[in-house]
C-alpha cells in the first residue's frame, strides 16, 4: 500500500533511545510537547508547552525513525509515542502511528488517558501497546496532583479493554501522595479486572528533574518530598501481584 | 614425520575415540576441533559451582592480594633473568592443586626479563623499592644488547621527537610487544615430540635456498623455536609432566595446554600474553572422559576453574607509569569464546559455559579477558548467558563474529582487546596508535607542537585566519597525516626488526606455522575530537586564539554543530573518511617482512593519558581532558542513548580497520529495562542488532554511578570491581584516580 505523504506537522521536543523503559525491548522515543496536566512530580516540565518545542513534519520524524528501524526491530522494539501527552496532537500522533504500523514497526502509545477521547478507533487499530499513565487511583488526589480529572483515564481504560488493546499501567509511586496502600489496592483490584493489562510497572519517584525546573524559573513543587524507600516499592509491587498483576 | 602412529604408542592411546584423518597427518587443530567437538545448544543449568577445593586454592591466592595491591608487587626475583626453565617449580597449594605451574618458584612473585630492555627492568624494581642485581645489569648493560637498545641506535630524530611530542605514543620499543598467540593447543593434541619433528621438517625446506639474508634469519628462527620446544619439555617435567607426547585425559590436555602458555608468559613481557580460542578445543577432551565415566560435571568445571586461577596471576614486572597508561598491571588474557562455525554449526560447547561460569564460581575478574566471538545466530541459551553474566559481572566483552569469520576463518582468536588472529597461522606486529586529534592541531600549526611549540612535523604554513576553515584545514590536516603515516610506518618497521632480534617469541612462534602471515597493526585515538574538531569547523564556526608567536592554543566555537555518536552522518561521515585516509596513508609505506598493514581503533585506558598530551581542540575539548576511549563518542556528546552512539560507531568500516574498532557502553540496570528479568533478553536484543548493524567490538559495563563513586571512596569494599574499559576489563580499584574518575564522567547510558 502506498503511503500517502502530507504537510502534517507536530511540535516535538526531543527522541532518544530507550531499552525496556518505554515498552518491550530497544525503541525510538518521541517526546512530543504539551501536556494538558500538571503533575507536582513532573519530570518534564521542559514538555508541558507545545509553543517550546520544535515544528517538525512527519517525514522528518519519519526519516529520523528510519534511520533505526534495522536497530529496533532486531533488538525486539519498536517506537513510543510519549511526551508532553501525545494525544495533545491527536492528528500529529494518529498519523506518525499509522505510517510506522506501515514501516512494519511495533508501536506504543505512552499517555495519561486524560485526553483519551481524542484517540480516534483508526489510531487505536495502529497503536500494539498503550502505555497508559494512572496517577492516582482516589479523585481527590488525583485533581491535587495533576489539576486534572481521574475519570477520563478510567474511561479509556474500559475502551482499551473493549478494543482489546494490550495495556501496561504505570504508576509512579510518591511518598504522600500515592503510597496509600487501600488506594493502591483499589486500584489493582480495578486493574486485575482488565484483560487487556499485561504489567505494571511501579516507577518510584525522582527528583532528576529539579535542575529542569531551575533552568526554566519554576518551583519544583515537590523538591523536598522523600523519595520512595526500597521496602515501599516492593509492598505496592506485592499489592498488585495479590491481585494477580504482574508488577515490576 | 611419523605420521600414524602404530597400536600401543602414546598417540594412539592419546586420541582414542577420535574422528577425523587431516589433523593426524600435519599439525592442524582446526580440522581436530572441526571432525571431534559437539556443539551444545541447550541452557546453563548443567553447570556446577565450585568446589571446596577449588574454593580452598583461590582463597590461598586470593589472600595475598591485598598486600600485593597496596605495595604494587608482592615480590620478585631480582636476579634470574627470566626464560622458560629459569624458576624451579612453584606451587599455590601443592596438594590441592589441579592444574600446576607458575612464572617463578612462588605465586604472584615476577620475574625480570631483560632482553626488552634493561632500564624498563631497573626502573621497575627501583618503583617498587628493590635493588638491581648488579650482575644482571653488567650483562645487559655490556655483553647482551636489549630490544630498547637496538630501537634508540636505529630511531631517527624525527621518530625521537614525534614520540617526545606524544603524537606517536605507547610504542613498544621498551617493553615487549605481544599481541602474538601462540596456538598453545598443539602442545595438547600432538605433543612436543611431534611438534619438533614438524619445525625441524619445516627448517629442512629451507636447506635448499640460498642463504639471503630473510633465509638466515629464518632457519635461525626455526632452530630458537624447536630449541624452545625442548625447553618447554624440560620444564614441564620438573613439574612431573611428559609433553613431549600428547595429551590423553582432560585433566592432561589442560594442563599441556597450560604449561605451554606457562611458558610463554616465562619467556616475554608481552604487552598482551593471549591464550587464544582453547574453549571448544578443551571441550572435545572433557566431552570425551565424561563419556568414558572417568570425571563428572563437578569435575570438569573444577578443571576449568583451576586453570583460570592460574591465568588470573599471570604477572610482569612493569613501571608504575606503564601501568597509568594501561590501567591495572594488565596482561591481557585473552579467551575467545563461542562463534558460529564455517558449515553453520556453533562453536559452542559446555566448555564455553565452563569458563563463563568462573566469573560466578572465583568471582568476577579482568584475567582471563573473556570474549563472546557473537553472532545473532548462535543459540539462544547461550546468548542469554552471556548476557546475564554480563549484567551481573560487567567482565565479558563481545566481538563481531559475522566480521570476523569471512576475513579470517572459524579458528580465529582475539589477541588483546580487538585484534584478530587465525590460530597459529597469523601474528602481528602491535604498533600502539597515533594522536590523531593532535595531528589536527599540528595542521592547523604548520606542524608545530600546540603544547610546546616545537616543531615537530615537516614545516607547513599554518592557517592564519580568524575563522578557521573547513577546506584549508582539511588539506592541511591531510598534508600533516602524510607525515605521520609514512612516520609511524618507519618507526614501526625498527621496533619490529629489532624485537625480532634481541627478543624473539620463540616458544610462541613454535606454536606457529612457518611461514606465518604478518600483521603490521596500525592504530588511532582521538577518532572522535578529530571527528567533532571538523564537524565543528564545517558546521559552526571556530575562532582561533594565537599566543605570541603565533601558536593557536585555543579555540571558540559559535553555533552548533552535529557530533560524532548520534547516528547523524554528517558528522559520522566524518570520522569514516579519517579512518579510511589514514589506513590508505599508512599502506603506502613498506613494511618489515612484507607485513600486511592494519589499524585500530583502540586507547584501552591511555585515553586518558593522550588527552593530557593535546591541547584545546576545536570540538570545545579543553586541553589535557580525556579522550573518548577507542572508537567512542566524546563524552556525553551522544545525547540519544547507546543505540544511537553505537549505530554511529557501527559505521566505521572494518574492512579499513581490521585491527578492530572498539566500543565500551556503560549502561545503569534500570538502561536495561525496569524489569529485571527482561533484562539479559534485552542485552541480546541489543548485541544482536549492533553487530548486525555492522558493528564490531562492545564492551558492556551495567554499573550505577553511586557504586562507582562508593568504590573510589572505599576501595577496600570492592576488591573485585570489574569494568570494562575500550577492549578490557580492569578491577577498578586499582585505576588511578583521574582514570576513575574518567570512567565515572563517560556517559552512563541510561534513563535514570
Amino acid at each position: 500500500m502506498s503511503t500517502v505523504r502530507t504537510a502534517t506537522t507536530g511540535r516535538i521536543h526531543s527522541w532518544d533511545l530507550s531499552t525496556g523503559v518505554d515498552g518491550p525491548g530497544t525503541r525510538f522515543v518521541l517526546f512530543v510537547s504539551g501536556c494538558p496536566l500538571r503533575c507536582l512530580y513532573c519530570a518534564n516540565p521542559d514538555t508541558w508547552h507545545m509553543r517550546d518545542g520544535q515544528e517538525m513534519s512527519v517525514d522528518a520524524v519519519m526519516a529520523e525513525i528510519g534511520k533505526f528501524q534495522g536497530f529496533v526491530t532486531t533488538a525486539g522494539g519498536g517506537v513510543t509515542l510519549t511526551g508532553g501527552e501525545p494525544l495533545l496532537q491527536p492528528v500529529f500522533t494518529a498519523e506518525v502511528l499509522r505510517r510506522c504500523k506501515e514501516a512494519g514497526l511495533h508501536t506504543a502509545l505512552d499517555t495519561s488517558g486524560f485526553l483519551g477521547t481524542r484517540a480516534t478507533d483508526e489510531l487505536l487499530a495502529d497503536t500494539d501497546l498503550v502505555l497508559l499513565d494512572i496517577k492516582s487511583f482516589d479523585v481527590n488526589t488525583y485533581r491535587k496532583l495533576t489539576g486534572g480529572e481521574l475519570a477520563p483515564t478510567l474511561n479509556f481504560a474500559t475502551r482499551l479493554e473493549r478494543l482489546g488493546i494490550p495495556m501496561w499501567i504505570r504508576y509512579v509511586l510518591v511518598p504522600g501522595w500515592t503510597d496509600d496502600l487501600e488506594s493502591v489496592d483499589a486500584l489493582a483490584a480495578f486493574v486485575a479486572g482488565l484483560g487487556a493489562v499485561e504489567r505494571v510497572d511501579v516507577l518510584p519517584f525522582h527528583k532528576l528533574g529539579a535542575a529542569k525546573y531551575e533552568a526554566l524559573g519554576v518551583p519544583f513543587p515537590l523538591l523536598d518530598n522523600p523519595v520512595p524507600d526500597p521496602e515501599l516499592i516492593e509492598n505496592v509491587r506485592e499489592c498488585f501481584a495479590r491481585h494477580g498483576v504482574q508488577a515490576y | 614425520m611419523t605420521i600414524t602412529a602404530a597400536a600401543g604408542t602414546p598417540a594412539s592411546e592419546a586420541w582414542r575415540g577420535f574422528a577425523g584423518t587431516a589433523w593426524r597427518e600435519r599439525v592442524d587443530v582446526r580440522d581436530f576441533i572441526q571432525a571431534n567437538y559437539t556443539p551444545y545448544e541447550g541452557d546453563a543449568t548443567f553447570l556446577t559451582g565450585p568446589t571446596d577445593r577449588t574454593r580452598a586454592v583461590w582463597e590461598k591466592v586470593s589472600a595475598l592480594f591485598p598486600e600485593e595491591r597496596s605495595r604494587g608487587i608482592l615480590d620478585v626475583d631480582t636476579h634470574t633473568p627470566s626464560t622458560i626453565t629459569s624458576h624451579a617449580p612453584g606451587y599455590i597449594d601443592r596438594e590441592r592443586e589441579l592444574i600446576v605451574g607458575l612464572q617463578t618458584d612462588a605465586p604472584l612473585k615476577r620475574a625480570i626479563m631483560p632482553n626488552g630492555g634493561l632500564r624498563m627492568v631497573e626502573n621497575s624494581l627501583k618503583a617498587y623499592g628493590y635493588e638491581s642485581d648488579p650482575f644482571v645489569s653488567r650483562v645487559f648493560g655490556t655483553y647482551r644488547k636489549t630490544h630498547n637498545d637496538g630501537v634508540f641506535d636505529a630511531y631517527t630524530p624525527e621518530m625521537r621527537a614525534a614520540r617526545k611530542a606524544g603524537i606517536i605514543t605507547g610504542l613498544p620499543d621498551a617493553y615487549g610487544r605481544g599481541r602474538i598467540i601462540g596456538d598453545y593447543r598443539r602442545v595438547a593434541l600432538y605433543g612436543t615430540d611431534r611438534l619438533i619433528e614438524a619445525k625441524k621438517a619445516e627448517r629442512a625446506l629451507l636447506d635448499t635456498c640460498a642463504s639471503s639474508i630473510e633465509v638466515i634469519r629464518d632457519r635461525e628462527e626455526l632452530a630458537e623455536q624447536t630449541r624452545a620446544l625442548g625447553e618447554l619439555t624440560r620444564m614441564a617435567a620438573t613439574y612431573g609432566c611428559d609433553v613431549s607426547r600428547p595429551a590423553a585425559t582432560a585433566h592432561e590436555a589442560v594442563q599441556w595446554l597450560y604449561l605451554a602458555y606457562l611458558a610463554a608468559v616465562k619467556e616475554q613481557n608481552g604487552a598482551a600474553m593471549s591464550l587464544g580460542r582453547t574453549s571448544t578445543f578443551l571441550d572435545v577432551y572433557l566431552q570425551r572422559d565424561l563419556e568414558e565415566g572417568v570425571l563428572d560435571e563437578s569435575r570438569a568445571q573444577e578443571l576449568i576453574d583451576d586453570f583460570v586461577i592460574k591465568l588470573r596471576i599471570v604477572r610482569f614486572l612493569r613501571t608504575p607509569e606503564y601501568d597509568a597508561l594501561f590501567s591495572g598491571d594488565p596482561t591481557w588474557v585473552t579467551e575467545s569464546i563461542g562463534g558460529m562455525g564455517e558449515d553453520g554449526r556453533t562453536l559452542v560447547t559446555r566448555t564455553s559455559f565452563r569458563f563463563l561460569q568462573t566469573l560466578y564460581n572465583l568471582g568476577p575478574a579482568p584475567e582471563p579477558n573473556l570474549t563472546v566471538l557473537w553472532s545473532p545466530q548462535l543459540p539462544c541459551a547461550f546468548k542469554e548467558f552471556c548476557a546475564q553474566v554480563s549484567i551481573d559481572t560487567s567482565a565479558v566483552q563481545y566481538e563481531s563474529d559475522e566480521l570476523l569469520r569471512p576475513c579470517s576463518g572459524d579458528d580465529t582468536a582475539i589477541a588483546c582487546c580487538v585484534s584478530a588472529m587465525q590460530v597459529g597461522r597469523q601474528m602481528q606486529f602491535f604498533g600502539a596508535r597515533v594522536n590523531l586529534a593532535k595531528a589536527l592541531l599540528y595542521a592547523v600549526n604548520g606542524g608545530r607542537d600546540e603544547m610546546t611549540g616545537e616543531q615537530i612535523a615537516s614545516p607547513t604554513s599554518p592557517l592564519t585566519g580568524e575563522y578557521l576553515d573547513y577546506e584549508e584545514l582539511s588539506k592541511a590536516y591531510d598534508h600533516v597525516l602524510d607525515w605521520l603515516a609514512r612516520t609511524y610506518v618507519n618507526a614501526l618497521n625498527v621496533i619490529h626488526y629489532m624485537h625480532d632480534k634481541y627478543a624473539y617469541e620463540r616458544i610462541e612462534m613454535a606454536l606457529h606455522d612457518y611461514p606465518v602471515h604478518r600483521f603490521m597493526a596500525c592504530g588511532i585515538a582521538g577518532l572522535s575530537v578529530a571527528a567533532d574538531s571538523l564537524s565543528a569547523v564545517k558546521y559552526a564556526r571556530v575562532k582561533v586564539f594565537r599566543d605570541a608567536s603565533g601558536l593557536a592554543v585555543d579555540f571558540r566555537t559559535e553555533g552548533d554543530f552535529p557530533a560524532y555518536g548520534n547516528n547523524d552522518d554528517r558528522a559520522d561521515s566524518i570520522a569514516v573518511g579519517l579512518v579510511e585516509s589514514f589506513m590508505e596513508k599508512v599502506r603506502q609505506y613498506p613494511t618489515y617482512r612484507g607485513a600486511e598493514h592494519t589499524q585500530s581503533v583502540l586507547t584501552i585506558t591511555s585515553n586518558v593519558v593522550y588527552g593530557k598530551h593535546t591541547g584545546n581542540t576545536p570540538d570545545g575539548r579543553q586541553a589535557g581532558q580525556p579522550f573518548a576511549p577507542g572508537a567512542n563518542p566524546m563524552n556525553g556528546r551522544d545525547r540519544h542513548g547507546v543505540a544511537a552512539s553505537a549505530l554511529s560507531v557501527a559505521k566505521l568500516p572494518y574492512e579499513q580497520a581490521r585491527d578492530g574498532i572498539s566500543l565500551t557502553t556503560t549502561i545503569t540496570p534500570e538502561g536495561l529495562g525496569h524489569a529485571p528479568d527482561e533484562r539479559a533478553a534485552h542485552l541480546v536484543g541489543i548485541l544482536d542488532a549492533y553487530m548486525s548493524a555492522g558493528g564490531f567490538h562492545m564492551n558492556v559495563n551495567v554499573l550505577d554511578r553511586a557504586t562507582l563513586e562508593d568504590a573510589m571512596e572505599h576501595p577496600e569494599n570492592y576488591p573485585d570491581l570489574t569494568i570494562r574499559v575500550s577492549g578490557y576489563a580492569v578491577n577498578f580499584v586499582r585505576l588511578t584516580r583521574e582514570q576513575q574518575l574518567d570512567v565515572i564522567s563517560r556517559t552512563f547510558h541510561g534513563t535514570l
